[in-house]
C-alpha cells in the first residue's frame, strides 16, 4: 500500500505541505549493509556521576568508526547524527538538569533521521524514592522528546537492569540498533537490558550467521520480511505457510536460500514438523511467533467463528508450540512472538484481537525465566500501524487517519518489524528477555 | 514363455527423499497459457524450496512431455535453468508416452545405483491447454519448399500449392497412429473381452474421488503438492460425487461395439494439464545431508504388447510387466501392501486385475502354473488416483512415486515391518512401466 499524502508532503509540493502546517512525515532512512551507522557525528553527553560510564559508551562508538564528540560545539554547519545521554550514575532529579539542557542545545543542530538516545538504570524494588524518582523521570523524558523530534529523527532509551554494564554485551548491542536505520519505525520506546553472559557479534553485518530460524506466517507481510531479514543477517531460515499460501512461500524460500514448510501451526503435531524440518540445517535457534489473523466484530456481535480461530492461531497455536519444543529439550532458544499495539491499548472491534495480543505479551513475561533456565530467551514485539495485506482490508478513511497518528506520522514498513525482531534474536540481545518492543513509530495509543 | 529371472544384481539403493506437484487442473481452466515449461519449473521450484536445495548441483534432472513444442526440444534442461538449481546441474528429456514420468524415475534411480550419481530429480509436465498445434501435412510441404527455393519465382510458385483447406491445424490426437483408434476406443475393446461391467467400474471411479478427498483433508499432500497460479487443490476432485450421479453419465467410449458401452467421462480420466518431480537420491547423500528417507526404489520393468494385431488389449502391457518384476524380486502380490495402478480408466484397473486372476489366461501368456493372483482391493490406489487427481499424461509417474513412497513410510512406522508398493503405469503404443518402491 502505498502511502500518497507521505509522497507528495515530500515531493514538489513540500513548500505549500510546510505553509498549510500540514503534517511533514520524513522519509526514514532505513537500513542497509555496508551504510554507516549514524547520519553525522555522535555526541556523548552524561552527568557528573556517570562520566565513567559515557567514556566506556564513547570508547565503543569509537570502535565502530563513529565520529564521537563529547564537546556539543560542532563546525559551522556541521549537524550531530545522534546524541547519547548517559545517566546511569544519576541519583537525584538535580543531576540530570545540566546534561538534559546540553542535549537541548544541540537538537537544532540533529540532523534528520538523527537519534537521541537515553542508557539509565531502571527502577529496581527497593530503590530510595529519590532515586527511583531520577530514573523513572527518564521515561518521560525520553517519550516526550519522541514527540518533539522532527525530520525522522527519534528517541529512545536503554533502561539497564540488575547490574548490566553500559558496555555489556547486550547493552551495546541496543544501542547500536537504537542508533542505527535499523530502528527506523521506532520511537519512544524504553528498553530493560539486563546483564547476560552474550558475546558481540563477530560480524555487526551478520549477526545471525550460524543460527537455524524458524518464522511462521512467512508467505507474505512482516513474515516475509522477517525471513528475508534474518537471511539477511546470517541466519539459515525455514519459512511456514498454511499449504494454500505454499507457492508464494516457496518463492520467498528459494529467495533467502531457506526451506518451505507448509503447516498450519494449529496442527496438533506442529511442533514435530518444526524440530523435523530444522534437524537437516543444524536444529533450531530462533523461533517467530509472526502467523496471525485478524476476524473483526465488535463484541456485541461476536460469534464462536470470530472468536475461536483468532485464538487458536494467535495465541494457542505459539503456547503449545513452545511447550512441546521446551519438552523436547531444545536449548537456548530464542523465541519472538508478534503482539500488536491492540495488545497494549485495545482497538474497537477487536476484542478477540486484543485478547490475543495482550496474551502474547504477558505469555513473553512469563516465559522469560523458563526460558532463561534453559539459556534462552522470549520476547515480543509490537507493531503499531504497518502496510501490508492485513491493513490494506482497512477502510481507506481509516487507513489514512491511522498513519498519521504515530509521532513520526507514517505508517511502518514490514522491514522495521523485521529489523527488531532480528535485533531480539541476535546473540548479544540476551540480556533483552520478557520483554515487549513497540515498532509503532510512537503511536498515541497505549503505553 | 516363462524365463527363469536373473537375480537382480547386487548395486547400492536409490532412495526417495520426497516429491512435489502442483495441484493438477482439468484442460482448459487454471493453467490455460501456461507452458510445461513454466509448470515444470514450478513443480521444481517447490521440491526446491521444500528441502533447501538451492544453489545445489544435482546429478541429473530427468523429464519430459507428451505433448510437446518441438522448441522444448530441451525442455527439462530449460527448466532446470529456470531454477533455483545450479545451473551446472545436468538434464535430459525423456518420453514414454504415459510412462514418461515413471521411465523418467528408472533412468536417474539406475544412475544413482551404479553410482554414476548421487542425486536427481525425475519428473514430468504435460498440458494440453497449451498443446502445440500442428500444421497440415500439405501446408508444411509448401513452406518447406517455398524456403528451400533459391528464386522468388520458385519461392512464390511453392506458395502458390496452399489450397484453404490446408490452412486447418491438424488437431492434437490421443489416437493410435498404426490402429486409428482412440485410447477410449482401445480400452472398450478390451473392457468388453473381460467383461468388465459398468458399475464396477464407476465404483472404482467414486472411491479414487471419496480417497483422494479423504487425503487431501488428513493433509497427506501437505507436503506432496505446492499452490500453482492460485489453483491449492487438484480441480477435477468431485468430493461429493456418488454413485448414483455417476451412473447418470452417457457412454463415451465403445459406441460401435456389440457389448453395452460402460466408459463414461466420470469412469475415464478428463484430459488434464500439470507437472510432478520426486527427489531420489543415494543414502550416503540423504544421510550427509539429514534429509528425510521415505522409501527407496528397489527395481522396475517394463513390457510391450501387440495391440496392432489384436492380439492384446493396447493398456495391458502392466499386466505382464508385473509377474516379471515381482518374480525377479522374490514376491507375489501377496506380499505388496499398497497397489498404485494408474487408472487412465477404471476399465484399465479392473481387465489388470481379471487377467491376473484368470488362470487360463496366465498360463498361456506368462506360462505360470495358474493364476496370478487376487489383489486385496483395500490395498488399491488407498489416496486415489488419476480419476480423481486427473492425469497430465507425463506427470502422472511422478505423482504415484510420491505417493507410493510416503505410503510405506508412514506404513512401516506404524507397523514396525518393512512396507512396499507397486506401482503400475499403462502407456500408449501397448507400452507399460511398473515399478517397487519399499520403506527403509
Ligand atoms: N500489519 C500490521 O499493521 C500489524 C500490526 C500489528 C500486529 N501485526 C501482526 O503481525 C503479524 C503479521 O501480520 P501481517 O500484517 O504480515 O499479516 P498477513 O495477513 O499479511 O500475513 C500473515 C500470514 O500468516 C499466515 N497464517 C495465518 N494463519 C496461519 C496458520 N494457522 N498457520 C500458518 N500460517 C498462518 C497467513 O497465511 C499469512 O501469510 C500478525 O501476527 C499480526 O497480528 C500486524
Amino acid at each position: 500500500m502505498t502511502d500518497s499524502y507521505l509522497n507528495l508532503a515530500n515531493g514538489t509540493l513540500k513548500p505549500v505541505f510546510k505553509k498549510l502546517g500540514l503534517p511533514q512525515p520524513a522519509i526514514l532512512r532505513r537500513y542497509r549493509p555496508g551504510s554507516p551507522l549514524t547520519v553525522g557525528p555522535v555526541l556523548v553527553v552524561s552527568d557528573d556521576a556517570s562520566a565513567g560510564d559515557a567514556d566506556a559508551v564513547a570508547k565503543v562508538l569509537s570502535g565502530w568508526d563513529v565520529d564521537v564528540r563529547r564537546s556539543p560545539e560542532t563546525a559551522e554547519g556541521e549537524r550531530f547524527g545522534a546524541v547519547v545521554l548517559v545517566l546511569t550514575g544519576a541519583e537525584t532529579p538535580a543531576a540530570v538538569s545540566a546534561p538534559v539542557l546540553t542535549v537541548a542545545g544541540t537538537l537544532r543542530r540533529l540532523a534528520g533521521n538523527g537519534r537521541v538516545v537515553s542508557i539509565s538504570r531502571a527502577v529496581a524494588d527497593g530503590d530510595a524514592p529519590v532515586l527511583a524518582a531520577t530514573r523513572g523521570g527518564v521515561e518521560g523524558l525520553v517519550r516526550s522528546l519522541g514527540k518533539e523530534l522532527r525530520g525522522g529523527s527519534t528517541a529512545n532509551g536503554i533502561q539497564l537492569t540488575g547490574d548490566a554494564a553500559v558496555d555489556s554485551a547486550s547493552a551495546v548491542a541496543t544501542l547500536r540498533f537504537f542508533l542505527s536505520a535499523k530502528s527506523a519505525y521506532v520511537d519512544g520506546q524504553l528498553l530493560p537490558v539486563g546483564p547476560s553472559d552474550a558475546a558481540g557479534p563477530v560480524d555487526w553485518e551478520a549477526p545471525l550467521a550460524g543460527q537455524v530460524a524458524v518464522v511462521t506466517g512467512a508467505a507474505r507481510g512482516i513474515g516475509a520480511a522477517i525471513a528475508r531479514t534474518m537471511a539477511r543477517d546470517g541466519a539459515k531460515v525455514v519459512v511456514i505457510d498454511v499449504p494454500p499460501a505454499g507457492e508464494s512461500l516457496a518463492t520467498v524460500a528459494n529467495e533467502i536460500g531457506g526451506v518451505a514448510l507448509q503447516l498450519d501451526i494449529t496442527a496438533d503435531d506442529a511442533a514435530d514438523k518444526i524440530l523435523a524440518a530444522t534437524k537437516p540445517l543444524g536444529g533450531l535457534d530462533i523461533l517467530v511467533h509472526n502467523a496471525g489473523i485478524t476476524r473483526d466484530k465488535l463484541l456485541a456481535n461476536m460469534t464462536a467463528d470470530k472468536w475461536d480461530p483468532v485464538i487458536a492461531v494467535n495465541l494457542t497455536a505459539q503456547l503449545q508450540i513452545n511447550e512441546r519444543l521446551l519438552a523436547a529439550g531444545v536449548e537456548g532458544l530464542r523465541i519472538v512472538s508478534l503482539a500488536s499495539t491492540t495488545g497494549l491499548a485495545g482497538n474497537r472491534g477487536q476484542t478477540n484481537y486484543g485478547y490475543t495480543k495482550a496474551g502474547v505479551i504477558a505469555n513473553a513475561a512469563a516465559g522469560a525465566p523458563v526460558l532463561a533456565a534453559t539459556g534462552g530467551t522470549t520476547n515480543a514485539v509490537a507493531p503499531g500501524w504497518i502496510e501490508t495485506e492485513m491493513t490494506a482490508k482497512v477502510p481507506a478513511l481509516t487507513r489514512t487517519v491511522a498513519r498519521r497518528m504515530p509521532s513520526l506520522g507514517q505508517g511502518g514498513l514490514p522491514v522495521d518489524i523485521a529489523e527488531a525482531i532480528s535485533f531480539l534474536a541476535s546473540g548479544p540481545a540476551a540480556g533483552i528477555n520478557g520483554q515487549t518492543l513497540r515498532v509503532c513509530g510512537q503511536h498515541m495509543v497505549g503505553k | 514363455m516363462s524365463t527363469t529371472p536373473s537375480p537382480v544384481p547386487s548395486t547400492r539403493e536409490a532412495v526417495i527423499i520426497g516429491g512435489n506437484r502442483i495441484p493438477f487442473s482439468r484442460a482448459g481452466k487454471k493453467y490455460v497459457r501456461t507452458s510445461n515449461q513454466d509448470m515444470f519449473t514450478a513443480a521444481l521450484e517447490g521440491l526446491v524450496a521444500r528441502f533447501g536445495l538451492q544453489g545445489e548441483r544435482l546429478g541429473e534432472v530427468v523429464g519430459g512431455a507428451v505433448l510437446k513444442h518441438s522448441k522444448n526440444f530441451n525442455l527439462i534442461r530449460e527448466s532446470v535453468l529456470g531454477s533455483s538449481l545450479a545451473p551446472t546441474t545436468p538434464a535430459y528429456d525423456v518420453q514414454q508416452a504415459c510412462a514418461t514420468g515413471l521411465e523418467a524415475a528408472i533412468a536417474v534411480t539406475n544412475k544413482i545405483k551404479l553410482g554414476q550419481i548421487e542425486s536427481a530429480i525425475a519428473g514430468g509436465t504435460d498440458t494440453v491447454s497449451d498443446a502445440p498445434i500442428v500444421v497440415s501435412d500439405r501446408l508444411r510441404a509448401a513452406l518447406l519448399d517455398a524456403n528451400h527455393a533459391k528464386t522468388t519465382g520458385a519461392k512464390v510458385k511453392a506458395l502458390l500449392q496452399i489450397r484453404p483447406k490446408d490452412l486447418a491445424p491438424a488437431t492434437p490426437s490421443t489416437g493410435e497412429p498404426r490402429t486409428h483408434l482412440s485410447m477410449g476406443e482401445h480400452q472398450a475393446i478390451t473392457t468388453a473381452k473381460w467383461g468388465i461391467t459398468r458399475e464396477a467400474q464407476d465404483e472404482i471411479a467414486y472411491n479414487s474421488h471419496q480417497n483422494l478427498a479423504r487425503a487431501w483433508e488428513a493433509g497427506f499432500f501437505d507436503d506432496l503438492v505446492t499452490p500453482f497460479k492460485g489453483l491449492t487443490r487438484d480441480d477435477n476432485l468431485r468430493p461429493d460425487t456418488s454413485l448414483e450421479k455417476l451412473a447418470k453419465l452417457k457412454p463415451v467410449f465403445g459406441a460401435k461395439l456389440a457389448d453395452p458401452a460402460t466408459m463414461t467421462a466420470g469412469n475415464s480420466t478428463p484430459l488434464t494439464d500439470g507437472a510432478s518431480a520426486v527427489l531420489f537420491a543415494s543414502r550416503a547423500w540423504a544421510e550427509e545431508r539429514e534429509l528425510p528417507i521415505l522409501a527407496k526404489f528397489v527395481d522396475a520393468e517394463t513390457a510391450a504388447v501387440d495391440f496392432v494385431h489384436g492380439h492384446e488389449g493396447l493398456l495391458m502391457a502392466p499386466v505382464a510387466a508385473v509377474p516379471r518384476l515381482l518374480a525377479r524380486n522374490g514376491l507375489t502380490l501377496d506380499d505388496l501392501d499398497f497397489l498404485e495402478i494408474h487408472e487412465a480408466f477404471a476399465s484399465t484397473v479392473l481387465t489388470t486385475l481379471a487377467a491376473w486372476e484368470d488362470e487360463e489366461y496366465c498360463r498361456t501368456e506368462f506360462g505360470l502354473d495358474g493364476a496370478f493372483g487376487k489383489v486385496d482391493r483395500s490395498k488399491l490406489n488407498v489416496n486415489g488416483s488419476s480419476l480423481a487427481a486427473g492425469h497430465p499424461f507425463a506427470a502422472t509417474g511422478g505423482r504415484i512415486i510420491a505417493t507410493a513412497a510416503k505410503l510405506v513410510a508412514a506404513k512401516a512406522k506404524e507397523t514396525g515391518r518393512p512396507a512396499r508398493a507397486l506401482i503400475s503405469v499403462c502407456a500408449a503404443g501397448g507400452l507399460g512401466a511398473v515399478a517397487l518402491v519399499e520403506s527403509v
